[in-house]
């Protein structure tokens, strides 16, 4: 069987729960082979990999590697592909995923496909499944020439274990002059949180102008802790400071697909719909009975987020007793 | 300073989008065309550096006919000139193509900067800036929520999965940009009658050097199978609160096994 090249998407030498949604969906292409670009992988992040079915996992651990953006994965991922010739190659579709694979594609002359929810074997063809225009459209796709790049959407396959003893392969990648010529000098890390990754979360509980100012959040972050959520804002709320950007939803911001999704005093205009609209559930509190965001509501209270959120959050919590 | 700014005419923000049957491509007539939003952030972001540095901004797009009116909004909000690429061969081109295409139009015009949205509204890829970058050799320094140039360098802070990283590369450099970068400006009437004297140049596929069978569907290297509307959702059930909303939203969550 021929190998699935996974790139592996990493927060501070940890592996990402993306990756073993990748990890999962690739057993269905080939034997799933981990790629992982930078230095500081660890014994644990192995271990992960190999819960998840990786059989061999490349390490190209340079430290130059993570001294530019994008580039050095594409640079990597465009050597193996011409070492291993895979049956397809896997990246998580983040800002950072998707502009790796675009390079990578333009390196190995290579189609590809961005923001699959699925990916399946067709006989001897992959097929990519999209969710287009807001999840208004389902489209089937396939790379037609060259080796297929698909990116995964986070959230949209189910991790399952499938444990694999695999053996690590050291790659040695000379970098390109021109991977070399954006340099990052600095990183902001964003405050962390005890909560879920917002792209991650099973639960995300969302508040935006309604909630009216900084402290109001402490009404989503309290019913966000009951459900074990993460916290979601819109751009009216990040833009006011009451929020950290990096949790804005939307076009501009996150793209999540959680299991519930509950938005708080939010409009629901197109930007924000197009990074929530895919959530299985979604429930909606807002006092505005026009608002359009109940359009897309399964269940909808028109009322006071101060009064209603509350009263859910100590309901919930009387009812998990 | 010399910059490029690439725009893409898309539907309309708030219009339905489908596909058409038979071809599978976008359908683009049936809902108003725009500039895609975030490619008005790059014209911005284009025309507040040559305020602050001196020089011109040059329009660049790809599209049908009527995608001239989108070259034509940037230069009434203040950009100097455009470049057109019409040509009835580009439909359905792949992101393979569109970057090929865009690399060649810029390519060898003493550009310093070629400033893209980082995302457009209809196919949401965000590949395209990454995918000039590689074909250029250039820097690429992309997801900008803020830019500084400075002595031949350009310094962006670039919005990341977990915070942001500072990213500087000697120009010249591909940008794209996110919203939170700048407030874009409205075109002023001066702005809007200025605009209709401005030089654009309108040019095929071979004026590029490309040929056409080398762009639209018959050369795209990804193809669409097959595509269905999503079954509408049911609707879902919406109450007024009477003072036991939260209660209600909890039996909701514990029928569906939230809780
Ligand atoms: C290029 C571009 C990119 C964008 N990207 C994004 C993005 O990524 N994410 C995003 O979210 N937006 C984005 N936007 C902005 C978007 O267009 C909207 O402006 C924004 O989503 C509005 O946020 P909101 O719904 O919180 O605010 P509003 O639209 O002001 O809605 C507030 C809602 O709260 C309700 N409300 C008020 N008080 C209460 C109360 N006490 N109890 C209950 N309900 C209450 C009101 O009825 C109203 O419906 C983008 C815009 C542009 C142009
Ligand atoms: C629903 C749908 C799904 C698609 N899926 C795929 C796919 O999986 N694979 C594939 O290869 N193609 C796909 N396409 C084709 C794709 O739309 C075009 O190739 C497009 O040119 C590049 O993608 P984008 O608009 O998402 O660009 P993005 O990378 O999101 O655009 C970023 C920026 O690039 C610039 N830009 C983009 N296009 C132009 C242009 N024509 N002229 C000037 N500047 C431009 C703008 O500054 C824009 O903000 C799809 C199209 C649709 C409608």
């Amino acid at each position: 069987m021929a190998e699935v090249l996974v790139l592996v998407d990493q927060v501070d030498g940890a592996v990402r729960k993306s990756t073993t949604e990748l990890l999962t969906a690739a057993r269905a292409l080939g034997e799933p082979a981990a790629v992982w670009v930078g230095p500081g992988i660890s014994d644990a992040a192995i271990a992960t990999l190999c819960e998840f079915g990786a059989v061999k996992v490349y390490v190209a651990g340079d430290d130059e590697l993570a001294k530019h953006p994008v580039a050095p994965a594409a640079e990597v991922l465009a050597q193996l592909v011409g070492e291993v010739t895979p049956a397809a190659v896997l990246v998580p579709s983040t800002a950072d995923g998707k502009e790796t694979a675009g390079r990578l594609a333009v390196k190995v002359g290579s189609g590809i496909i961005t923001d699959a929810v699925a990916v399946a074997a067709d006989g001897d063809r992959i097929v990519a499944t999209q969710s287009v225009f807001g999840g208004s459209t389902i489209v089937h796709s396939t790379v037609t020439h060259g080796v297929p790049i698909i990116t995964v959407r986070g959230n949209a396959v189910a991790p399952e274990a499938a444990p694999a003893s695999p053996a690590r392969v050291d790659v040695t990648v000379a970098l390109s002059d021109a991977a070399k010529k954006a340099t990052i000098t600095g990183h902001t890390a964003a405050v962390k949180g005890g909560r879920p990754q917002l792209t991650e979360a099973q639960v995300v509980v969302s508040g935006g102008r309604g909630v009216g100012s900084a402290d109001g959040f402490g009404v989503i972050e309290a019913l966000a802790d009951s459900l074990g959520a993460a916290v979601g804002a819109s751009r009216a709320a990040t833009d006011a400071g009451w929020y950290p950007h990096q949790f804005q939803v939307g076009q501009t911001g996150k793209t999540v697909s959680p299991q519930l999704y509950i938005a708080n005093g939010i409009s629901g205009a197109i930007q924000h719909r197009a990074g929530m609209q895919t959530s299985k559930t979604i429930v909606v509190v807002n006092k505005d009975p026009e608002a359009p965001i109940f359009e897309l509501a399964d269940y909808g209270v028109v009322g006071d987020l101060f009064t209603v959120v509350p009263q859910l959050t100590e309901e919930i919590g009387k009812r998990s007793n | 300073m010399k910059i490029a700014v690439c725009v893409k005419q898309v539907p309309d923000t708030w219009a339905e989008k489908k596909l058409r049957e038979g071809d599978a491509l976008l359908d683009r007539e049936s809902a108003d065309g725009v500039m895609n939003e975030l490619d008005e952030y790059a014209v911005e972001e284009a025309l507040q550096l040559i305020e602050a540095h001196g020089g011109e901004v040059v329009i660049v797009s790809m599209g049908p006919d009527r995608a001239a009116e989108t070259v034509r909004k940037a230069l009434s909000m203040g950009a100097d000139a455009g470049i057109h690429v019409v040509d009835d061969s580009l439909a359905g081109s792949d992101a393979i193509a569109t970057s090929a295409v865009i690399a060649k139009a810029v390519e060898g015009k003493d550009f310093d900067l070629v400033i893209f949205g980082s995302e457009s509204t209809d196919a949401r890829m965000s590949v395209v800036p990454a995918m000039v970058a590689e074909r250029l050799g250039w820097a690429q320094v992309t997801f900008a929520q803020k830019v500084e140039v400075a002595g031949g360098d350009i310094t962006i802070e670039r919005a990341t999965e977990n915070g942001s990283d500072t990213v500087t590369a000697a120009m010249p450099a591909v940008v794209s940009v996110v919203e939170k970068i700048n407030e874009p400006r409205y075109p002023s009437f001066k702005g809007i009658m200025a605009a209709k004297k401005k030089p654009v140049d309108t040019i095929a596929v071979a004026d590029l050097g490309l040929e056409a069978a080398a762009v639209g569907t018959g050369a795209a290297w990804s193809a669409v199978n097959d595509f269905a509307a999503r079954p509408p959702k049911a609707a879902g059930t919406v109450v007024t609160d009477e003072g036991d909303g939260g209660v209600k939203v909890a039996t909701f969550l514990a029928e569906q096994k939230f809780i």
